[in-house]
């Protein structure tokens, strides 16, 4: 056992660090360390930056502009991400779709879409997630009945993150309703330009426009766009679902939200002193530091198993579990750190518009961010699933 | 003992849910909530009509109640609508400072729901500190910085604490005064907050005042009003956690996933469970913070202190579960659960939160 990193890992994070240093602009830092929200260009962009360094996929085989990173690599490159400040990247086209495309997409398919990906042709979005079929994914109705060279496309999604900026779409659609739930879904690429495709906003209770339903009347959909066989989606999906949850743990957010509250707390005043040296603060914010720096051991254990290829099973689902629990009592610290300032509503300044606000300037959106980071234990399998999925494997039923 | 309100208080009860009921929905609060001015003006008046302000003062001071427990029956109900309007900054909180400074015509028109005020006392650094003014008052001449002021752009007067004698932290040598709003050197910065209403930063430049009450006895009226108004705080986090729980249980007995309704998922029965028996012991600490507050100061204090701090776990728990039980809907603005979630949570940030009051306590409990 050795608790430190290898030379070889830590001459990574000095490649990492110095890229950071050299390409990170301070602005866009700054816009990720206030969580003032970014535009499309500012994404864009960041990706861009990425690409230009071989780094934007790390997932990726290098055949198709890879970087080919192991797991604690890629653990690496998110612990100093995070510290810096760094956007991440928007992750359904490059980390979710692209690997169900390598694995059961076409030649076609790969030659065609992951391109495209890298140069930012395409914005992907994720269209799982219907009114009625949120947890329990596959009772979904989104229908697609085959005429010819084409799936005409009927149904509702929801939930659909970043779906405003997006142009094209993969969902799950149901091709066969006569049998069991999961084996008639299928996987099917849509171009959201199509008519009949119509994106409507949902506006979060932090007052941020980041999800949407997105409504198929009669869109005309290629047979090209299937990917893989015909109702097999269902496997697709669930493997998706494993890529979906790398860096689940979120330990270098939680790293660099918890440096944020101890910043926060030494300025604040509480009774004539630094509000860190409040017994009952510090003792919360020492709780969750002691619970953070076992998870991340945690996380490393599990990562390098599987950078010796073990696929990482039920401790996935552990991970997401205490990595969200963590996240969001980092978030409930850093708004009761800055007392009354919590109250402000800065959805203005989420939106990115210039009403100032009071100081301590950077108070104006902890509030609004504890709230939106409710979703960290909904999505992406809720908490409870995840517990339901440790129980069942390791006590069977 | 009895825990039956009287019949006077169960009639302000039913008439208030019914109105709120009726009149207060979830749209005409999203629009109330959508305007610059943040709150309406036409609620305001029919509420006092209905006797909401009246309620919350004694027939000495030109209403017909003002006891704790008249408080607790019309915040409960004021919170389980989610209203926004500032019954109790504008009317409570600064309607007691005058009428414990003498000042009875103007309680009189606060009754009559003509007269709104705003109390500008916490500062930048003072966080929950009552006794913590550093904005100064020479004759009566102000200078300072107030923070996170409620209500102050739609009043016309505002109350302001300033230090006439004495350290940054000491109780004595605070003066109350009233500042005109339009008064040369006043500056205010106004802002919508995240669970409806609005606040502002008010700066003062050499601003003329008018003394209320004795100078340097500040501290005394604040410490009786900001009793009475936490009291208030408590009684509209329970009604705004009655309104959480019941959206859950509905939800729970409604939403079908996996060809049931959630609410038989055992996983989420239990928890619900332990809302209700959280509720419980919500509703007891309220009850006592307003069955005490007519009582000794220590009573009363104590009871405020554990009531606050019960009041912020509860209701953290309530709000967390809630939102967690009802899954994504929950996340959207539209839903009636995202303001009242909003609603208690930020009451942990309005005088003074879980820790602040855990620590009062502890100095009368240990001492
Ligand atoms: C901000 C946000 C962004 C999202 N982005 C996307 C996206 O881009 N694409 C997409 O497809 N989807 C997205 N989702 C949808 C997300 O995956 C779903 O919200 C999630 O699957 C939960 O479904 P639901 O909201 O319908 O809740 P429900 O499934 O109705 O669950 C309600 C509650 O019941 C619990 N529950 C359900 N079943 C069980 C059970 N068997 N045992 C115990 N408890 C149970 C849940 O845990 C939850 O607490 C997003 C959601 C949010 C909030």
């Amino acid at each position: 056992m050795d608790l430190n990193y290898t030379d070889e890992e830590l001459a990574f994070r000095d490649e990492v660090r110095a890229f950071f240093e050299e390409k990170l602009k301070p602005e866009l830092a700054e816009k990720v360390r206030l969580g003032t929200g970014l535009s499309k260009e500012d994404m864009e962009g960041w990706h861009a930056t990425l690409n230009a360094q071989g780094w934007l996929v790390p997932n990726w085989t290098k055949e198709f502009g890879g970087a080919e990173w192991n797991a604690v690599q890629r653990h690496i490159f998110d612990e100093e991400s995070a510290r810096y400040d760094a956007p991440r990247t928007v992750p359904f086209g490059f980390s979710m779709l692209a690997p169900v495309l390598h694995k059961f997409g076409s030649k076609e398919q790969n030659d065609y879409w992951l391109p495209r990906m890298l140069n930012g042709d395409d914005w992907w979005c994720q269209g799982y997630s219907e009114p009625g079929a949120g947890s329990d994914l596959a009772s979904l109705k989104t229908k697609a009945v085959r005429e010819g060279d084409h799936y005409i496309v009927n149904g509702q999604k929801t939930w659909t993150t970043l779906g405003q900026h997006a142009n094209m779409i993969f969902c799950l659609v149901r091709t066969d309703s006569t049998v069991k739930n999961q084996e008639g879904i299928s996987f099917l690429l849509i171009d959201m330009d199509t008519p009949g495709v119509e994106v409507r906003p949902i506006i979060l209770l932090d007052g941020t426009h980041e999800v949407n339903e997105v409504w198929f009347t009669d869109v005309k959909v290629p047979v090209a766009n299937l990917v893989g066989e015909e109702n097999k989606g269902w496997t697709y999906a669930k493997y998706l679902l494993t890529h979906e949850r790398t860096n689940i743990a979120g330990v270098g957010y939680s790293q660099a939200g918890i440096a944020t509250v101890k910043r926060i707390a030494k300025a604040e005043m509480a009774g004539g002193k630094p509000l860190m040296q409040n017994p009952l603060f510090a003792a919360r914010v020492a709780q969750v530091e002691v619970d953070l720096m076992a998870m991340a051991t945690t996380n490393l254990r599990i990562i390098s198993k599987a950078a010796e290829g073990a696929a990482p099973g039920v401790e996935a689902s552990m991970l997401k579990v205490k990595g969200t629990i963590i996240r969001q009592e980092i978030n409930d610290l850093a708004r009761r750190a800055v007392g009354v300032y919590a109250m402000p509503f800065a959805s203005e300044m989420v939106e990115g518009t210039n009403e100032p606000l009071p100081d301590p300037h950077d108070a104006g959106p902890l509030a609004a961010h504890y709230f939106n980071n409710r979703k960290l234990s909904i999505f992406g399998g809720s908490n409870e699933i995840q517990r339901g999925i440790i129980a069942k494997v390791t006590m069977g039923g | 003992m009895n825990f039956e309100l009287t019949e006077e208080r169960q009639m302000l009860q039913d008439t208030l849910r019914r109105f709120l009921k009726d009149r207060y929905t979830t749209e005409v609060r999203n629009k109330i909530l959508d305007s610059d001015v943040g709150m309406s003006a036409d609620i305001w008046n029919e509420l006092a009509e209905l006797g909401v302000i009246g309620a919350l003062f004694t027939e000495d001071q030109g209403g017909f109640g003002g006891m704790g427990f008249d408080i607790a029956v019309v915040f409960e109900e004021l919170g389980r609508a989610g209203v926004v309007e500032p019954f109790l900054d504008g009317a409570l909180l600064c309607g007691r400072i005058l009428a414990h400074a003498g000042q009875a015509d103007k309680v009189e028109a606060i009754i009559g729901g003509t007269l709104q005020l705003a109390l500008a006392h916490g500062e930048p650094t003072s966080r929950y500190d009552l006794n913590y003014v550093q904005t100064t008052a020479k004759g009566n001449v102000i200078n300072g910085r107030k923070a996170v002021v409620m209500n102050a752009e739609a009043v016309d007067t505002l109350i302001v604490s300033a230090r006439t004698s004495g350290g940054a932290a000491d109780e004595d040598g605070i003066t109350l005064f009233a500042v005109d709003k339009d008064a040369k050197g006043l500056m205010i910065q106004g802002y919508a907050l995240l669970s409806g209403g609005r606040a502002a930063e008010v700066t003062l430049d050499n601003v003329e005042g008018t003394m209320i009450g004795e100078e340097g006895k500040g501290f005394a009226l604040l410490e009786t009003a900001y009793a009475a108004a936490t009291v208030a705080q408590c009684a509209e986090t329970l009604g705004a956690m009655h309104t959480a729980t019941n959206l859950t249980k509905e939800y729970l007995m409604t939403r079908k996933q996996f060809g049931r309704p959630i609410g038989t998922f055992q996983a989420l029965a239990h928890r619900m469970a332990d809302l209700l028996i959280e509720m419980e012991q919500a509703t007891s600490a309220v009850t006592r913070a307003a069955g005490f507050l007519e009582e000794d100061a220590r009573t009363r204090d104590m009871n405020i202190h554990a009531a606050k701090n019960l009041m912020g776990r509860a209701g953290r728990l309530v709000s967390e579960e809630a939102i967690q039980m009802h899954g994504g809907i929950a996340m959207t603005q539209e839903y009636e659960l995202a303001h009242i979630a909003k609603r208690i949570t930020m009451a942990d940030h309005r005088f003074g939160d879980t820790d602040h009051h855990l620590e009062k306590f502890i100095a009368l409990s240990a001492a």
